[in-house]
């Protein structure tokens, strides 16, 4: 699709408008552009009907309606129309900075928060061909940009001005920074499989006649559990939300924020939720490849493949907080240090032997 | 011509961050500089196509030390007052120290060995060509023992620096996980078998 645009719609465009060759920077900056324009779209799109989601699925396993009410021109169409009235509810509110917040720093915390959750789907390949930018060093980049994440938490947890805020920023860095290494050590496993640091040829490194039997699941069992619970910590879900602990520290280090600054930092969350969700489907489970590989059409490669294991594994995330009651910071602290750290730190010697074994069908 | 304009945005955002460290007068904000600091820096390494370094940079630096500096200044009750007391009196001892060192490090860039002779143009590679990759090459072959001896010391450090926080104190209510986890029930619970009543 980004190459029929770019061939018969923008080139002729920035040829007639800007009187440059197609090869100009200008051509090719505006390409880059609508591409991220269109990836960004589509994220808030899908972070638009997960918040929909989020609030079906809960009203479903508690046994509720959730939202039914706001439709079309009369028509309720079960509600589809309402995160459309939440974002304009969001946008209409007013900011309240409190007294004596550090002003600059309060404004610029839900932007610090958002900047890196989406600058990281700028190496998430789609399918085979339809990446923003193919780099070498890809999945190290998405441990760097997921790494600053913690920035728009801390500053806003300080530059609010309370106590509570404070605390749930506190306790976001140390949460972070512990799973981070886990999270890091499972990717580098991943890394040590694949042979290669670019998530395109990680995917297609799983592929083999046996189908999902040659994904990295398998031989990295640990591995992807680890990462999917890391990933639940680094985002800040339940169980290891503390970091908002309503009922100790009220709403955490967003308390002090209202309307569209609160509503940015929610996108966040949610970005950072399909991110996690899409990367263990593009490491683990062999993201656009399908199970079925050998099969006729059922087992062509498809981004519809992606897009299935992504939402498997976003319902796991809404599944997993409506199940589990909340962990004690300290029992977060050693389940990330005492038992993460030695199983991933021990699956990376694991990883390697298998490469060097050569151990089959994955390795061969 | 445009890498030239993102080098000078780069370098010039890099020289007032850098300046901003030393001159705010709020120490959150002063590390929050250094780490706009670090980031303008990662920026100018991607341009000279080290990729490997410029995203290791990021995430050491600004990943994983900074936040932890930051937890710290946070949590510490500076008083800034106290801190500006006897600026007056240390006055010469620092522009004396600021001079060596300006003296010395205007020495070690005009001896010839920070020149590209004559070269300024950075390296250029192919498409393929993968820094990291690079990278792990010279250091597991060439430099295997210089970067394994650092290693070590790294971990003596990390061990020490441990060791050195390591206190116990006896009258924390920490829970003892393996004490929880070997409770058997017999210890806790009796069960009593009773005939029903009848009045």
């Amino acid at each position: 699709m980004f190459g029929f645009l770019r061939d018969n719609v923008w080139s002729p465009l920035a040829g007639a408008v800007l009187s440059q060759p197609y090869d100009g920077y200008a051509v090719y900056l505006l390409d880059v552009l609508i591409k991220i324009i269109v990836v960004v779209a589509c994220v808030l799109f899908t972070f638009a009907y997960t918040t929909y989601a989020e609030r079906k699925v809960s009203a479903w396993i508690q046994l509720r309606i959730g939202p039914n009410r706001v439709g079309v021109f009369g028509f309720r169409m079960f509600g589809l129309a309402q995160p459309v009235a939440d974002g304009i509810k969001a946008i209409f509110k007013e900011i309240i900075i409190p007294t004596r917040a550090s002003k600059l720093l309060f404004v610029l915390a839900p932007i610090l928060a958002l900047g890196p959750a989406f600058a990281a789907w700028a190496v998430i390949p789609f399918n085979d061909v339809m990446v923003l930018a193919d780099i070498n060093a890809g999945l190290l980049y998405i441990i760097a940009m997921t790494s600053l994440a913690v920035y728009g938490i801390i500053i806003a947890g300080w530059a609010s001005n309370s106590k509570y805020a404070f605390l749930g920023s506190l306790r976001s860095a140390a949460q972070i920074v512990s799973y981070e290494i886990s999270m890091g050590f499972a990717l580098v496993c991943v890394l040590v499989a694949a042979g290669s640091l670019n998530l395109g040829d990680i995917v297609n490194a799983q592929s083999g006649k046996y189908g999902f039997l040659n994904w990295y699941w398998l031989p990295l069992l640990p591995m992807f559990y680890v990462y999917f619970v890391s990933g639940l910590a680094e985002t800040n879900r339940l169980p290891f939300d503390v970091v908002e602990g309503e009922s100790e520290i009220v709403a955490g280090f967003h308390v002090e924020y209202s309307g569209i600054a609160f509503a940015t930092f929610f996108i966040a969350e949610y970005t950072n939720m399909i991110l996690i969700s899409i990367l263990t489907s593009i490491l683990f489970l062999g993201g656009w490849l399908s199970p079925f590989q050998g099969i006729p059409v059922v087992g062509a490669p498809s981004i519809f493949w992606l897009l299935g294991k992504t939402a498997l594994f976003l319902f796991l995330f809404l599944w997993i907080r409506w199940t589990f009651p909340r962990y004690r910071y300290d029992q977060i602290m050693r389940l990330g240090w005492k038992v993460f750290l030695p199983i991933t730190i021990v699956w990376v010697v694991v990883t390697s032997v298998m490469v060097v074994a050569k151990v089959p069908p994955w390795f061969s | 011509m445009i890498e030239q304009t993102v080098f000078y945005f780069f370098a010039g955002l890099l020289l007032l961050a850098a300046t901003m460290v030393i001159t705010v007068k709020n120490p959150v904000h002063a590390a929050l500089s250094l780490v706009l600091a670090f980031f303008c820096s990662a920026a100018i390494w991607l341009l000279l196509q080290a990729e490997f370094l410029a995203i290791v940079l990021i995430l050491v630096y600004v990943g994983a030390v900074m936040v932890l500096f930051l937890f710290v200044i946070m949590m510490l009750d500076i008083n800034l007052t106290v801190l500006r007391e006897g600026f007056s009196r240390f006055l010469p001892v620092g522009i004396s120290v600021a001079v060596l060192m300006a003296v010395s490090m205007g020495l070690v860039i005009t001896s010839g060995r920070f020149t590209t002779g004559g070269n300024y143009e950075a390296l250029k590679h192919a498409a393929d060509y993968s820094n990291t990759r690079e990278l792990g090459i010279a250091l597991f072959t060439d430099y295997l023992y210089p970067f394994e001896i650092a290693g070590a010391i790294l971990l003596l450090a990390i061990v020490a620096a441990i060791s050195l926080t390591l206190r116990k104190r006896p009258d924390t209510k920490t829970p003892k996980v393996e004490k929880q986890v070997a409770v058997h029930r017999a210890g806790h619970v009796r069960l009593v078998r009773m005939e029903a009543e009848k009045e």
